[in-house]
């Protein structure tokens, strides 16, 4: 049963990334520990193997309607890397706390200025 | 919303290089962000590619999707290659219903207002927010 759990997940995992454009890793996570049995660590590891599946079919798809910015994906991704490493420095000067919390505000704020933009849009 | 899909050109006041630092910016931060917390980089990489550039929803969520293959290609090689914490079958099993679900998930976007995805998009990132400050 917790195997199916898990499938059906995963569905929603990709479905939310088809439609909102992230990688779905939001919901593989707690699918592959609390379904799955993995650890957190092996949990988003695997997670980055499935977001690499998903978004080379969801990008393959875009692709095909016309929204692809090759260009700019490229440098967008070639890029992460240096963020990854700051992302990892940080990690080790800051609380987890603290950065559990600034990450909240951004997402809050985010939130509500793609709704202000959406609105007038 | 007049931005016309497929003509997103630098502006007066966005030379290519402008440009270009902004995606160096928006690379490197949804990388600290990959790095930090363990999400997929697109939780940045769409609301500053619709903020920034002017991208429409579907335009930024298409691109997005491009960046996170590699993003998530990088991490996946580092994890698995270097430290062995991939569990192989079982990601490429479950990645199975993943892939069902984004192309009915691209399909979808395809057939309801670009609005829309920006209010979904809202709803994911509030869903992060609670969950970072229940945790």
């Amino acid at each position: 049963m917790s195997e199916l759990a898990a499938i059906l997940i995963c569905l929603f995992g990709g479905l939310t990334g088809g439609l909102v454009g992230v990688g779905g890793g939001v919901l593989f996570v707690p699918a592959l520990t609390v379904f799955i049995g993995l650890t957190q660590v092996e949990a988003e590891s695997t997670s980055l193997l499935m977001i690499v599946v998903v978004a080379i079919a969801g990008a393959y798809r875009q692709n095909g309607y016309g929204n692809v910015r090759l260009r700019e994906a490229l440098i967008v991704g070639a890029l992460s890397p240096l963020g990854v490493l700051v992302g990892v420095a940080l990690a080790n000067q800051i609380s987890e706390r603290a950065l559990q919390l600034s990450f909240a505000a951004l997402a809050l704020f985010m939130a509500v200025q793609l709704v202000r933009r959406a609105r007038t849009a | 919303m007049s931005e016309v899909a497929g003509s997103i050109g630098p502006t007066s006041s966005d030379t290519p290089d402008h440009a270009l630092w902004k995606l160096a910016a928006i690379g490197t931060l949804a990388g600290v962000f990959s790095g930090l917390f363990g999400v997929g980089g697109g939780t940045i990489i769409v609301p500053l590619l619709i903020f920034w550039f002017g991208y429409g929803e579907r335009l930024a969520t298409g691109t997005s999707l491009a960046a996170i293959v590699i993003i998530g290609l990088l991490g996946a090689l580092a994890q698995g290659g270097i430290y062995g914490n991939v569990h192989l079958a079982t990601g490429l099993l479950l990645a199975i219903p993943a892939v069902v679900g984004v192309i009915l998930g691209t399909a979808i976007q395809q057939r309801i207002p670009q609005r829309a995805v920006s209010y979904l998009f809202a709803l994911l990132l509030v869903a992060i927010a609670v969950e970072l400050i229940l945790s």
